[in-house]
């Protein structure tokens, strides 16, 4: 059963792959803008053995990793904020709403103008595209918390540090998950995204990319898409196992 | 063992604002229940006995009149008072060692006193070997055995009740009243129980306080003089359960008991006979 399920999740892929081969074998298109999947190979073969790759692959999952932990810090803070207070739900949840309508990539001029190319602008926009859904996510969470679990709480008199980490935090954990999840996938698009717009300086999985289109690398360019989706599907991988490690008390559905 | 509280209730009052006018939800209810002692409270809803124990555990406030225990001034929420919910409102995230340690999170004592007390609770409720259990996988009987056990591991002075289970079936409530006896025997434990099930009230109760709506009041006082484990097909118990449901019955009594019933015409009589 699971072998079917497999195999039959590699059928559209192969089918494609079939089609595309077909297609630059028989000569029907022109193969210098789409390339022969051969050559594809044969340019992920160099590319990988070469040490700038890995240090952009690296450089890359660094970036992601450092602006997502601090977009997630920051959102499931302003997340149990919202949630908790009514006076700072009126106060700050209208503005956060509002900025949010502002297209996230619309940030980046901005930011590049105040903090340059470097990695200070790609950082706090990686955190920035993080700190949206894992706010609303912390928030839904927050606000799911019941009555009857708070009275529980009060009941056994729990301290204010009791009630956040022993009541709110816990029991908004599932939205939690959610938002990271969401703000995980939104961090690597952000990744990618600033390193093409701010690729003047550094290195990453988006420069191999900008590289590629300007020396008219099309086999580079789709080596570098690949290795954007794999490095992609790793994270959410990783990140889903985590979820279920840290979740394993709920049923299973 | 715990020390059981004595608790005074007396000329207590409490009103709920509807729109801005007062609604009076208990009125003048005065009760003084001895150290050791098994009160039952039984009432239809909206007689406000689920707002007279969310009063003694602290959960409400702003009450006119007075609640002592021990002699002292009930305020706000204390480790001294257990209780038990309808819900088992047991915390999902946590297995059955950790939701009843939430019980003694905020309690004095070393760790090793706390986790033999935790242990000893668990036990006490018949839990042994699902300690590392979580909510999820428990039954609704088992869940209110663990909310029991929560209640309880503090050594609280007195242990509220309120319905706690009515939302189990016939079977594993009769069965978890006959433990909630031996429980409560064990730990010598002043125990207060809210329930509509009158006979749940008498099988539990050394008292039954029936209680009327509109506003809440104490209508009677039912002693139970029974000895205990109590034979629900005694004619002893039969009599305080009759007497007790008689405070429920619609009509007055004098009325059910007249024995020239008028017999409707034939026709409006008729039923299915099997």
């Amino acid at each position: 059963m699971q072998m079917n399920i497999n195999l039959r999740a590699w059928t559209v892929p192969a089918a494609l792959l079939a089609f595309w081969w077909t297609l630059t074998a028989a000569g029907w298109v022109d193969t210098r803008l789409i390339v022969p999947p051969g050559n594809v190979l044969r340019v992920a073969g160099t590319t990988l053995i070469d040490p700038v790759f890995w240090q952009a692959v690296l450089f890359s999952a660094a970036r992601d990793v450092s602006g997502f932990a601090s977009g997630a810090l920051g959102g499931i803070a302003l997340g149990v904020l919202l949630g908790t207070s009514r006076w700072a739900e009126r106060l700050i949840g209208p503005t956060f709403h509002a900025l949010r309508q502002i297209s996230l990539f619309a940030w980046l001029p901005l930011l590049s103008t105040w903090l340059g190319y470097g990695e200070g602008a790609k950082l706090v926009f990686i955190a920035l595209s993080t700190l949206y859904p894992v706010t609303l996510g912390a928030f839904e969470g927050v606000r799911a918390v019941t009555r009857h679990h708070a009275e529980v709480a009060r009941v056994y008199c729990f301290t204010r540090q009791q009630i956040l980490f022993r009541l709110i935090l816990p029991a908004a954990a599932p939205q939690i998950a959610t938002g990271l999840t969401l703000g995980l996938v939104s961090a690597w698009v952000a990744t990618i995204g600033s390193e093409f717009l701010l690729a003047n300086w550094g290195n990453g999985l988006g420069n191999i990319i900008i590289k590629g289109r300007a020396a008219f690398n099309v086999e580079l360019i789709i080596v570098g898409m690949l290795a954007i989706g794999i490095v992609g599907s790793l994270l959410n991988h990783v990140a889903a196992r985590i979820e279920r490690r840290a979740l394993h008390w709920q049923p299973r559905h | 063992m715990a020390h059981a509280g004595t608790l005074e209730i007396k000329n207590l009052s409490k009103h709920y604002r509807v729109k801005g006018r007062p609604l009076a939800v208990l009125d003048d209810v005065s009760l003084a229940i001895r150290p050791g002692e098994f009160v039952s409270i039984v009432g239809a809803s909206g007689c406000g006995k689920s707002t007279l124990l969310r009063l003694l555990i602290g959960l409400e406030g702003d009450y006119q009149g007075e609640i002592l225990l021990d002699g002292q001034r009930v305020a706000g929420t204390s480790l001294d008072r257990g209780i038990v919910f309808q819900e088992h409102r047991l915390f999902p995230w946590l297995t059955v060692e950790q939701n009843v340690a939430v019980g003694v999170l905020n309690a004095p004592g070393g760790q090793a006193e706390k986790r033999t007390s935790v242990q000893e609770h668990i036990e006490l409720v018949g839990l042994k070997g699902f300690e590392t259990a979580y909510p999820h996988q428990l039954s609704g009987g088992m869940s209110q055995r663990v909310a029991i056990a929560r209640a309880l591991v503090s050594r609280p002075e007195v242990l509220l009740l309120d319905e706690p289970f009515g939302a189990l079936d016939a079977l594993t409530r009769s069965h978890l009243q006959q433990e909630l006896e031996r429980i409560w025997r064990a730990e010598g434990i002043t125990a207060i129980l809210v329930t509509h099930d009158v006979e749940e009230a008498v099988a539990l109760g050394d008292r039954v306080v029936i209680m009327q709506p509109r506003p809440g009041r104490i209508k009677r006082i039912v002693d139970v003089p029974l000895p205990r484990p109590r034979e629900r097909g005694s004619l002893a118990f039969t009599a305080i359960k009759d007497d007790v449901l008689g405070e429920f019955a619609p009509a007055p009594r004098s009325a059910l008991k007249s024995p020239s019933i008028e017999r409707r015409p034939p026709a409006l009589d008729w039923q299915f006979s099997y």
